[in-house]
Order: structure tokens, then C-alpha cells, then sequence
């Protein structure tokens, strides 16, 4: 069995007021493709979102990464290695180029071009600036800005919730042409349409704990979950589709 | 030169008119703020007349230097209560101002008293530490919020750089530029105005008791580089020290509550 690209070996997250985020997840995401992580606004998809790149670390439990603890990896390295991509563009002050910069200092406008030309935007976005772009171009910029680091994983968090229609259908194809180029996405969303459009496999959140099939096969259809669910094999939530 | 700064009780009373003035007009035109004027002079009345009896005590020629300098210590604790008064949403800050408000005190007397700008003397101890750290401390106050109040508002901005791979020092910079910036300005403006618009208080003192202007502004000159120094410094301290405590060790952002009010 090919080792996971992410496993949550009984991860939980307790916040400081002793709220639960997430309640003694266990599951994996396979390497490769898209995996969604769905599950209703509040159920602590984020959080499990962040546990991947350390910006959220469990209370109890551990996050590995292709089979190592993420706890025992330098926080640095490791999240140049798993990029993230968030709910709204995020697009720092200056241009194009200066955002590319943060990601790569070192790198030619050569460099810069290819990467905008991977995301759909052409050279000449170098010299525009956050406030001259569309929400679906700022949103590219900053894909191409992850992708500058060379990572392996991207974690796409409601990366298109602040988008219309169009912006949301032009990162979907992105999405899907840099899966088909062998990054492992791991895309958070609350919309069950979008599950469909993107997800190789899905897993539900639902009040911080991974949902049991038939939980996730009532979410998924638009229902909601069964009441009075007691005990859950994690897996049991992830599904293909 | 003594009746030239002896206003006496009278004199002193008469300086009230205006705020009797500021209360008549606060009270017509609704502002509300009667009370607070009232407070605010009947409690500076009160501090500065403990303050000047316990100098006088501290001052005697008899007096042994120590206790100007345990008095420069008592500034520095109170400074950091001030601070942590004025800046409650700001987690850990009391320590942190005390730091800044200490290292202030030490570098601006260690350069006044090293370099013979004044001589070590109580009379000189206590005004001088009293202008460094009581600046410091008002521009510690807004750089402690400002640090706090950025990195709460803009958590998705440096977020977004830690994603990137940046250390907590790279993703935090442009924030505390920024509350730096905001904290320095009014300093540094204050002392591109002096002279044109307000002749500031040290200068205005010693004209006052008698010292010809050019002697006063030398005077003045040296407090006001050395304000500007240590309001400088106090605001580094605090900044770098504040972004310190306010990421973990992995570089992650901790989580900032709102201000309550």
C-alpha cells in the first residue's frame, strides 16, 4: 500500500476557551489528484486544512506527511513543500512581480512568466498590481506565487468562494491540469456542486469529526447528516467518486 | 531668578481660568467631557504636588544620590503599569515595557552621564530619566497596540507568507514597519516643528528661570535627540519583542483576540 500523502492518526484540535475543532480525526489522503474535504461552514475542514501545513498543530494526535510526523519537520521547509491557497486572494502590496519575489527572491522574470503562463496569465500581469486584477486573476497570481516554491501538495482552502461563476470555473480547470501534472490537491469546500466538479475523493467534516459513510453519503445528496451518530471508523468517510 | 518661577498659589489658580473656560464651553456645547477635565487637572494637580514634595526630600544636598536612582527605578515599573493600563488587549506586555522602558533608561543616562552632557546629580538624575522613559512610554503604549492591532487585522496577509515559507521574522516585517512608522512619527515630527511652531518645555523653563536662550537650547537640543533616541529604541524593543511572543516557535501566528469596547 503506497504510503499517504497525509495521515491524521487521532488528531484533535482544543482551542484556548476548550472548544473542540476537531474531535479525534483519523483518516488518510491518498498522494495524487484532487481530494476535497467537504463539509458544512463551522465543521472544521479548515482546521484540518492547516494541520497539513502547520499553520494549525493538534492538540493530541499527530499529522504525518509521507510517513513522517509533521511535528519532527523543520515548519519552514515544510511548507514550501506544501503550498496553500486561501479563501480570499491574498495578494501582498506591489506588483505581480514583488508577490513572486516573496516566494522566490531569486528567480528571473524567465522563471516568473513560466509559472503565470502554468496559472493562465500572461508576462505583462508582472507589472499590474493586486488592485488592477479581477478576483479570479488576483486568485491565479496567487496560485502561481504557491507554485513558485515547488511544492508537492497544494492546499486549496475555499480558494474560490469569493469568486463568480467564471473565476470559479477557470481555478477548477486549473485545479484539474495541475493535478493531471502531478500535484496533490487537497480543496476545502462547503459546495456540494464543486464537490462533484473536482473531487477524486472526498472526505466530510462534520462537527470536527470525520463523517461515517452513511453520514457522508447524506451530506453529499444534500440531506442532512443522521441524528444521534455515536462512534465513527474514520475512513468510512472517504469516498471516490 | 527665584520670583522669575514663582508663580505662586495665586498664579497657579489663575492658570485654571482657561479650564474653567474649556469646562463653560464643554458644558454648552454638550461635549460631555466637563468630568473628565475637572479629573484630569484635580489628578495632575495632586501627582505633580506628591511628586515636587517627594522631590524636594529626594533633592536635599544631603540626600544620597541612591535615591534619585531608586526613584529612575520606581519611573520604570510604573511605566510598564502604564502600559499595560493602556494596552490591556496586548498579551505579556508589562514585562516587555518594563524591558523597553529600562533599556531606555540605561543607554540615554549611560550616553548623558558618559559623555558629561550633565553632571551625575540627583538634580539632573531624575528630570532627565523622567523625559526619556515618559516619551518612551507614550510611544510604547501605540507600538504595542499598533504591532498587536496588525497582526490581528491582516492574520490572512502574513498567513499567507508563512504558507510561502517565510519565517515569522520575514512574514511579520512589513507589519511592524508599519506600527513602527506609526509609533516614531509623532516624535519625529514634533522635533522637525520645534522652535517654529512650539518651543518645548525644557527650553521654555530654563528661559523662564532666567538661562539666556542660547544656553536653553543647546539644553534643549541635547533632551530632544536623546527623547528621540530613546523613543526610537523603546519602540524597537517593544515591537521585536511583541512579534517575539506573538508567534510560536514553528513560525505559526497565535491567536489575537479582538480589544474588548
Amino acid at each position: 500500500m503506497p504510503t499517504p500523502a497525509f495521515a491524521f492518526e487521532d488528531a484533535s484540535v482544543v482551542v484556548a476557551d476548550g472548544s473542540r475543532i476537531l474531535d479525534h480525526v483519523v483518516t488518510t489522503v491518498a498522494a495524487g489528484g484532487i481530494t476535497v474535504i467537504a463539509g458544512p461552514s463551522g465543521s472544521g475542514k479548515s482546521t484540518l486544512l492547516r494541520l497539513c501545513n502547520r499553520l494549525e498543530v493538534p492538540t493530541s494526535g499527530r499529522v504525518c506527511f509521507a510517513g513522517h510526523d509533521i511535528a519532527g519537520l523543520d515548519p519552514l521547509a515544510h511548507r514550501r513543500r506544501v503550498g496553500m491557497v486561501f479563501q480570499r486572494p491574498t495578494l501582498f502590496a506591489g506588483t505581480v512581480r514583488d508577490n513572486l519575489r516573496v516566494a522566490d527572491p531569486d528567480a528571473s522574470d524567465g522563471r516568473f512568466g513560466d509559472v503565470l503562463d502554468q496559472v493562465g496569465l500572461a508576462s505583462s500581469f508582472l507589472e499590474r498590481t493586486g488592485d488592477d486584477l479581477s478576483g479570479g486573476e488576483a486568485q491565479r497570481a496567487c496560485i502561481a506565487r504557491a507554485l513558485l516554491t515547488g511544492p508537492e501538495v497544494l492546499l486549496m482552502d475555499e480558494a474560490t468562494s469569493a469568486l463568480d461563476p467564471e473565476a470559479r470555473h477557470t481555478i477548477e480547470v486549473l485545479g484539474r491540469q495541475l493535478a493531471t501534472d502531478g500535484l496533490t490537491l487537497l480543496w476545502v469546500t462547503h459546495d456540494l456542486d464543486q464537490v462533484a466538479r473536482v473531487a477524486d475523493r472526498c472526505v466530510v467534516v462534520l462537527g470536527g469529526r470525520i463523517a461515517d459513510a452513511t453520514e457522508s453519503a447524506a451530506f453529499l445528496a444534500g440531506r442532512d447528516a443522521p441524528d444521534g451518530h455515536d462512534g465513527h471508523d474514520g475512513r468510512d468517510g472517504q469516498r471516490r467518486s | 531668578m527665584g520670583s522669575a518661577v514663582n508663580i505662586g498659589w495665586g498664579g497657579l489658580a489663575a492658570s485654571l481660568i482657561l479650564v474653567a473656560v474649556a469646562v463653560v464651553l464643554s458644558w454648552r456645547l454638550r461635549l460631555g467631557l466637563e468630568r473628565s477635565m475637572l479629573w484630569s487637572c484635580a489628578r495632575a494637580g495632586v501627582q505633580l504636588l506628591v511628586t515636587g514634595w517627594a522631590l524636594t526630600l529626594v533633592l536635599k544636598p544631603e540626600a544620597s544620590i541612591a535615591w534619585s536612582w531608586l526613584w529612575v527605578v520606581a519611573m520604570v515599573g510604573v511605566a510598564g503599569l502604564t502600559v499595560r493600563m493602556r494596552a490591556p488587549e496586548v498579551p505579556g506586555i508589562f514585562p516587555l515595557a518594563v524591558a523597553a522602558t529600562a533599556i531606555v533608561g540605561v543607554v540615554s543616562l549611560g550616553v548623558i552621564f558618559g559623555f558629561h552632557i550633565f553632571p551625575v546629580e540627583s538634580r539632573t538624575v531624575i528630570p532627565l530619566a523622567g523625559m526619556m522613559i515618559g516619551n518612551s512610554m507614550t510611544s510604547v503604549v501605540v507600538a504595542a497596540r499598533r504591532v498587536t492591532g496588525e497582526l490581528r487585522d491582516k492574520r490572512l496577509e502574513v498567513e499567507a507568507r508563512l504558507a510561502l515559507g517565510l519565517s515569522w521574522q520575514d512574514a511579520s516585517r512589513p507589519h511592524l514597519r508599519e506600527a513602527m512608522r506609526t509609533a516614531l512619527i509623532p516624535q519625529i515630527e514634533s522635533t522637525k516643528a520645534v522652535g517654529l511652531v512650539f518651543l518645548p518645555g525644557a527650553m521654555t523653563g530654563l528661559i523662564l528661570a532666567g538661562v539666556s536662550p542660547v544656553d536653553a537650547v543647546q539644553v534643549q537640543l541635547a533632551i530632544m535627540y536623546l527623547i528621540l533616541g530613546s523613543v526610537a529604541t523603546s519602540v524597537t524593543v517593544v515591537a521585536v519583542g511583541l512579534a517575539r511572543r506573538l508567534f510560536t516557535a514553528d513560525s505559526r501566528l497565535v491567536r489575537l483576540p479582538r480589544p474588548v469596547g
